[in-house]
């Protein structure tokens, strides 16, 4: 077979699937509306956690601590500390607010200006902000730096300014082994709603099926248009899918960069990346074509000719 | 062409459809296999397309051994015969064009070639112009002569009917008759099985006859009751 009659078989097998879909388009629509959900779950779950992660990406590797000295320090005793500090090897560099800045950055900030001018005098410690240095940036690391600050009788109180990021990372981290779940578990879902597809379609055409086999129609010619069929009603999905997604994220854009500028931050939310795109339409391809295959090696077998 | 030599078929059922029967047809023969209904003639003619192997003995088509044949090969070898059946076997919701063309769309036939060709079938057949009609829309003896055209329309060296004439009028059989001659004329090897003695005589071929499941008689190696056939 020459290549060009071969991709003549190929071409007429394919328009031969679109007609047959295209012949009843409300059954067809609904079941790429399902295989479309099953897409667009695992998608939008995964622009969740990759927005989430490129929102907070910023803080993510900044494992500072802040050392709050206790009020009665004096100010040439913090400078005296914060250089102490600062001669440690896992130590990269040391940052002191005093009092006064610190109760000046407050007032600018917090929106309590006004009120804070009553006070008589300043609550305010003086901080140190303590960088790791990045390699030291470890857990255990940290917690040994927390430990050492804390130890020095000056010392009021050492927080970790990361913790939370860390915790959010821990529910990034979560989400993504919910998302690989889901994924697996709705890819099955798929498979078993295109396979029960083809398998009706091959008991709606067995007339055709047996005839065709009785002239002489290899299992894979027989097979051909069913496969077709398959990776139409996957990749349609997975396009209705990408079309959810589009509209999803454009529904939520305003409402997100509002939510981020609340936050004193600039973020827009991110629509899924081509390479996103290109695993939805590709696991659409697959995932379809294997269910229609399953589907068509299990029930064209049982189909022999009869006379 | 076709060898029969001890073939026995029983069928899972248990029910002893052919019991330890031989025969030759050489090539360019046209041979009528008659008997009662369940005398064993749809057998023979399903242990020919292949769609039965058999339980004993063995069948040689064209020198290949159907026992042998690997499921991968049935495919290709069902390609050299063309089958007419009594019921036809057409799609409904298939213009005649394409029901015609199956037979060389599944041989990846270019589709010029397979233009020519389904016309020249249906041309055969008295058929040309209906390419377009849908099977229902025409009448019996010529959903017949369709089916007709596609077992021949990709020349197959052999064509087996089964019971062709079976829901036709005395004359549309005759016709239908007269187009497998015409096949065997050109050497096509025919096999037709009917239980229509008068139409079989008329005919003046050779007939196989199957009583029970066994030759009964042949009328190329002649026994007494085989007169009756002459």
């Amino acid at each position: 077979m020459s290549l060009a009659v071969a991709g003549g078989r190929h071409l007429q097998a394919l328009l031969g699937s679109v007609g047959r879909l295209a012949r009843s388009p409300l059954a067809t629509l609904l079941t790429l509306l399902v295989i479309a959900l099953a897409f667009a779950l695992p998608t939008a779950l995964r622009l969740f956690v990759t927005n989430a992660q490129a929102a907070t990406g910023n803080f993510a590797n900044a494992v500072d601590l802040s050392v709050f000295l206790k009020t009665d320090v004096t100010l040439a005793k913090a400078q005296q500390l914060a250089q102490t500090a600062e001669r440690r090897r896992d130590v990269a560099a040391v940052t002191l607010i005093p009092a006064d800045q610190g109760l000046e950055d407050f007032r600018t900030y917090s929106g309590f200006g006004d009120a804070l001018i009553a006070l008589k005098e300043n609550p305010l410690p003086h901080v140190l902000h303590v960088r790791p240095r990045s390699e030291d940036s470890s857990a255990t690391a940290l917690e040994a730096l927390r430990a050492y600050f804390n130890a020095w009788p000056e010392v009021d109180l050492v927080q970790v300014d990361s913790e939370w990021v860390m915790r959010f990372n821990a529910i990034l981290e979560v989400l993504r082994r919910l998302l690989l779940i889901a994924a697996m578990l709705l890819g099955i879902g798929v498979l078993a709603v295109v396979g029960n597809t083809i398998r009706l379609e091959i008991a709606a055409r067995r007339p055709e099926i047996e005839v065709t086999k009785l002239v002489g129609g290899s299992n894979a010619f027989v097979r051909r248009p069913f496969l077709y069929t398959g990776v139409l009603y996957g990749l349609g999905g997975a396009l209705l899918a990408w079309a959810i997604i589009a509209i999803t994220v454009a529904v939520l854009g305003d409402p997100v960069a509002t939510l981020a500028r609340l936050y004193g931050s600039r973020y827009v939310l991110r629509g899924p990346s081509s390479a996103d795109i290109g695993i939805l339409l590709g696991a659409g391809v697959v995932l379809g074509w294997l269910g229609a295959w399953i589907s068509a090696a299990r029930h064209l077998r049982s189909i022999e000719p009869r006379m | 062409m076709i060898v029969f030599e001890r073939v026995s078929k029983r069928y899972p059922n248990g029910r002893e459809a052919l019991n330890n029967v031989s025969f030759d047809i050489h090539t360019g023969e046209m041979v009528f296999l008659t008997g009662r209904s369940g005398a064993g003639k749809s057998t023979v003619l399903k242990l020919i397309a292949l769609l039965e192997r058999p339980t004993r003995g063995a069948v040689v088509v064209a020198g290949r051994n159907t026992q042998t044949l690997k499921a991968r090969h049935i495919a290709a070898y069902r390609r050299h015969i063309g089958v007419v059946f009594q019921d036809h076997k057409l799609l409904a919701d298939r213009p005649v064009y394409d029901n015609v063309a199956l037979p060389l769309a599944v041989a990846a036939t270019p589709l010029k070639e397979i233009d020519r060709r389904v016309r020249a079938a249906l041309d055969q057949v008295g058929l040309l112009g209906k390419e377009r009609v849908l099977p229902l829309e025409l009448s019996v003896g010529e959903q017949q002569r369709v089916g007709i055209a596609r077992a021949v329309v990709s020349k197959p060296p052999l064509l087996i009917a089964d019971e062709p004439t079976g829901n036709l009028d005395p004359d549309l059989s005759l016709e239908v008759m007269r187009l497998f001659r015409r096949f065997q004329d050109v050497g096509v090897t025919v096999v037709v099985a009917s239980h229509d003695h008068n139409l079989v005589r008329e005919f003046g071929q050779r007939v196989i006859v199957l009583e029970n499941g066994q030759l009964q008689g042949d009328t190329a190696d002649p026994l007494p009751s085989m007169l009756a056939y002459r």
